[in-house]
């Protein structure tokens, strides 16, 4: 892969809540386009990775890094925090959802990235939802409470509304967690799709998913990086022992 | 039936007479307040000037008074006790200072309100000169309303969940748009209720409004904020215990009045909070 494709790159990343150290000296590249899975079992700092990606982790009290990462080239320090999260989009482990209609949900961000115009939100709304594979279903209902959907359709608009602030990296925390199988093929397949235009960074609990999914593949254990590599080869001649370990099912 | 059926049946019921005993003196009180005043309450008496020593005529200026100074202490409270409420929960990192100001909060709430009085009267009328006047009574009941009003607005801003502040934060938004949009909206019901409660203890307090704005008679309407006004609990205090010979009806009835202003003043926040939620679904 040649320089220009990486998109995020982290150089001995360090992370640390209070005295506890959760990430040890991570360095990984993530390409342009395409899913990174990110496995291992919990406690591993799968989610502190992913949180550090958008600087969520700095709501918490006594975190602190160490390391860098670099955003399309520049130090992801010196881009302020709401250009960074409107570049790097996440989606929760639990369908999360404002207690307002769909359509506002979806309309947040861009009106808070300053867009005013209705039809220019309107499009953006209706773009969003087609993009997440939730418009079919919703257009009839915008104006009703999203809280009323089920766990996958929430789970979709949530994309869809990170979609509407037209991000370059999607990331997700586990967002399958809570839904059952035909909304989380639902949601590989739209993954998948998206591939064609974002980058997208996957922690998930299910390795399966991870080897459906992800066209690379990261084991994290303990707060270090084992193994990346492609995710065919992780998954049928992982380089390291542990890797083989864990996706077999010895422990995790 | 079987014995723990039995057993859940009688602790129940105890708790549900317990619970009719917090009910019972409310209901007395409102009960006896009416049956000793209802006679005196007249159009007259709520449009009227007190006559011949407060024992004829009515209590238009205490009401007037009273009422006047709710909207003073509403002006000074609520920007201010909202704001730092606002700050102290969103905003504020957790330190020192912080702790500090969260502590005098929390000790500004057990100052006895006679105390708010002396203040007032030493900070606001003679210090600042304001004279014993409707802005230095209501910056002292003001101040003595703070506290409710921060901790209520504290605790209705807590309660709303983490995940909203999550998701607007994660979607680009600054702090001062999260908490405009996903915070304070759906703050406001608890807010509202904090503050009503706050107010509606200013409005039946005597003590920090007896240095500093109370007249003991004063027939006419205020003309201006450096005005002294008759307010009706210290009115209330006035007739029923300086003036000789005075009926009790005329005391049971200014009561009721105040009663019905604090009362109509929960209704509105009722409302308020009822049309809030409609708006506002979680």
């Amino acid at each position: 892969m040649v320089e220009q494709n990486v998109i995020i790159k982290t150089v001995n990343l360090n992370c640390f809540y209070g005295d506890q150290q959760v990430l040890r000296d991570i360095n990984l590249d993530v390409y342009r386009n395409e899913i990174l899975g990110i496995i291992g079992p919990a406690n591993s700092g799968k989610t502190t990775f992913l949180r550090a990606m958008n600087r969520l982790n700095s709501r918490y009290l006594h975190y602190r890094q160490t390391g860098e990462i670099i955003f399309e080239n520049q130090n992801q320090q010196d881009i302020a925090d709401t250009l960074l999260r409107q570049k790097i989009g996440i989606i929760f482990a639990m369908p999360q959802v404002l207690p307002v209609t769909i359509y506002e949900n979806v309309a947040y961000g861009p009106m808070v990235h300053g867009v005013r115009d209705k039809h220019r939100i309107e499009q953006l709304v209706e773009e969003s939802l087609k993009k997440a594979f939730v418009w079919e279903e919703l257009k009839d209902r915008l104006r009703s409470p999203a809280v009323k959907l089920s766990g996958g359709q929430q789970q979709r608009l949530c994309i869809a509304r990170t979609l509407a602030i037209e991000p370059d990296v999607i990331l997700y925390d586990e967002p399958c967690s809570g839904l059952d199988p035909i909304s989380t093929a639902k949601m590989e397949d739209t993954m998948a799709l998206l591939a064609q235009s974002y980058t997208q960074i996957l922690v998930t609990n299910n390795t399966k998913q991870a080897s459906r999914v992800s066209h690379r593949c990261a084991f994290f254990l303990m707060g270090e990086m084992v193994e990346v590599n492609q995710t065919q080869k992780l998954f049928t001649y992982p380089d390291d022992q542990r890797t083989d370990d864990y996706i077999t099912g010895k422990f995790g | 039936m079987n014995a723990a059926g039995i057993r859940q049946k009688i602790a129940f019921t105890i708790l549900g007479l317990i619970t009719l005993l917090v009910v019972a003196p409310i209901v007395l009180i409102i009960y006896y307040v009416i049956s000793r005043g209802w006679s005196a309450m007249s159009w007259e008496f709520l449009t009227a000037a007190p006559r011949n020593g407060m024992k004829e005529g009515g209590i238009f200026p205490a009401i007037v008074g009273t009422v006047l100074l709710i909207v003073g202490t509403m002006l000074f409270s609520l920007p201010v006790g909202i704001l730092s409420a606002v700050y102290l929960v969103e905003y504020a990192k957790d330190n020192l200072f912080t702790r500090l100001i969260k502590l005098s909060v929390v000790n500004l709430s057990g100052i006895p309100s006679i105390v708010y009085g002396l203040f007032g009267f030493t900070l606001f009328v003679v210090f600042l000169g304001f004279g014993t006047s409707i802005l230095a009574g209501s910056l002292t009941l003001a101040i003595m309303s703070l506290p409710v009003i921060i901790t209520a607005t504290k605790e209705a801003l807590e309660a709303v969940p983490m995940t909203y502040r999550e998701i607007s934060l994660s979607l680009g938004a600054t702090r001062w748009q999260t908490v405009r949009y996903c915070v304070l909206p759906y703050a406001i019901p608890g807010i509202l209720t904090g503050t009503v409660l706050s107010l509606s203890r200013a409005a039946g307090e005597t003590a920090p409004i007896l240095f500093t704005v109370a007249a003991f008679y004063l027939p006419r309407l205020p003309r201006s904020v450096f005005d002294q006004v008759m307010a009706l609990p210290y009115h209330l205090y006035v007739i029923s215990t300086q003036v000789p010979n005075m009926p009790a009806k005329l005391s049971f009835a200014t009561g009721l009045v105040l009663i019905g202003l604090v009362c109509l003043m929960n209704l509105v926040s009722i409302v308020l909070r009822a049309h809030y939620r409609k708006k506002k679904q979680w």
